[in-house]
């Protein structure tokens, strides 16, 4: 057995395993650390193939941002997870059945397909030799040419969903005392200060 | 040697793993929410596999976008839920429909 077949063993087993984790797992947070194990075997598997940008891509967005947003959202509700997992039994067979079905479906493909002899014909954009311009290089070549408007709408989609998520969590709490800079800027010694005389042995 | 239907079929248990999980844990939608990123991902190894073995790059670009409107449905996702969950107390998935305007 080569490297390369172990480590994609290694790999293979680690992300089915804690993809498995994530959805049995009691407790959610151990579902959210499953979910990075499993992330960072899907990276390495793209190493393996060669994509390197779409691994390290993986890395930093999945892991870095998507991951953590669902720990903090586990971490910050204050949810009864016991209840929660209480119907886990009753719906786990129907689960099961149609997991089994579904997998049965794509082992069904399995072996009785080819590529057809068109298809390097039909290649959009050939990858170019890895000599010549490796994985990042190629990939940047071709997001800033030939895709730049699905790019720029990928950008919008993010900005979008950025303003919707502040939009939804926003919130102004009357009960509570917010500065006014304005106001603040606006008093002057004169209104805020009050002397008073005092006369000795009496107060106000 | 580890081939094409090698990845596949990785792809493939992670995709049906992603499903179970939304059928396992119908209350929960924070695991619902990571039951559909755990597809999402199958679908890239997918793609990227097919990418690779054809030598085309647009599967690799491709997989940039479906990468990207993951992380924003997540975001929006979470953020849904933030929401209901400070109204209701609870997010169980049960009570979702009475969000409906």
């Amino acid at each position: 057995m080569t490297v390369t077949a172990l480590a994609f063993y290694l790999f293979a087993f680690t992300g089915v395993g804690a993809g498995l984790l994530v959805v049995i797992a009691r407790n959610p947070v151990h579902s959210v650390l499953w979910l990075i194990l499993s992330f960072f075997s899907a990276a390495g598997l793209f190493v393996l193939m060669g994509a390197e940008f779409v691994a390290m891509l993986l890395a930093i967005v999945y892991v870095g941002a998507v991951a953590v947003l669902f720990l903090f959202v586990v971490m910050m509700l204050d949810v009864d997870f016991a209840e929660l997992k209480s119907g886990m039994q009753r719906y786990l067979p129907l689960g099961l059945l149609v997991g089994l079905i579904l997998l049965i479906e794509l082992g069904l493909v399995y072996g009785h397909w080819n590529v057809s002899d068109a298809a390097a014909g039909l290649r959009q954009s050939p990858t170019p030799p890895i000599e010549e311009t490796h994985n990042t290089l190629a990939l940047g070549r071709l997001i800033y040419t030939d895709y730049i408007y699905l790019f720029q709408a990928s950008g919008l989609i993010l900005l979008v969903a950025m303003i919707g998520a502040i939009v939804l969590t926003l919130r102004h709490r009357e009960d509570i005392k917010r500065q006014n800079v304005v106001q603040q800027m606006h008093r002057d010694p004169a209104e805020a200060i009050e002397l008073r005389d005092v006369k000795p042995g009496q107060g106000l | 040697m580890i081939t094409l239907e090698h990845y596949l079929t990785v792809a493939a248990l992670l995709f049906v793993i992603g499903i179970f999980g939304i059928f396992l844990n119908r209350k929960n939608v924070i695991v619902i929410l990571m039951s559909i990123e755990l597809m999402l991902l199958a679908v890239n190894i997918n793609l990227v596999a097919f990418s690779v073995h054809l030598g085309d790059l647009v599967g690799q670009i491709f997989t940039l976008f479906v990468l990207t409107v993951a992380a924003a449905e997540a975001a929006i996702g979470l953020a849904i839920l933030v929401c209901f969950f400070r109204n209701r107390g609870t997010i169980a998935v049960e009570d979702v429909n009475v969000m409906k305007g």
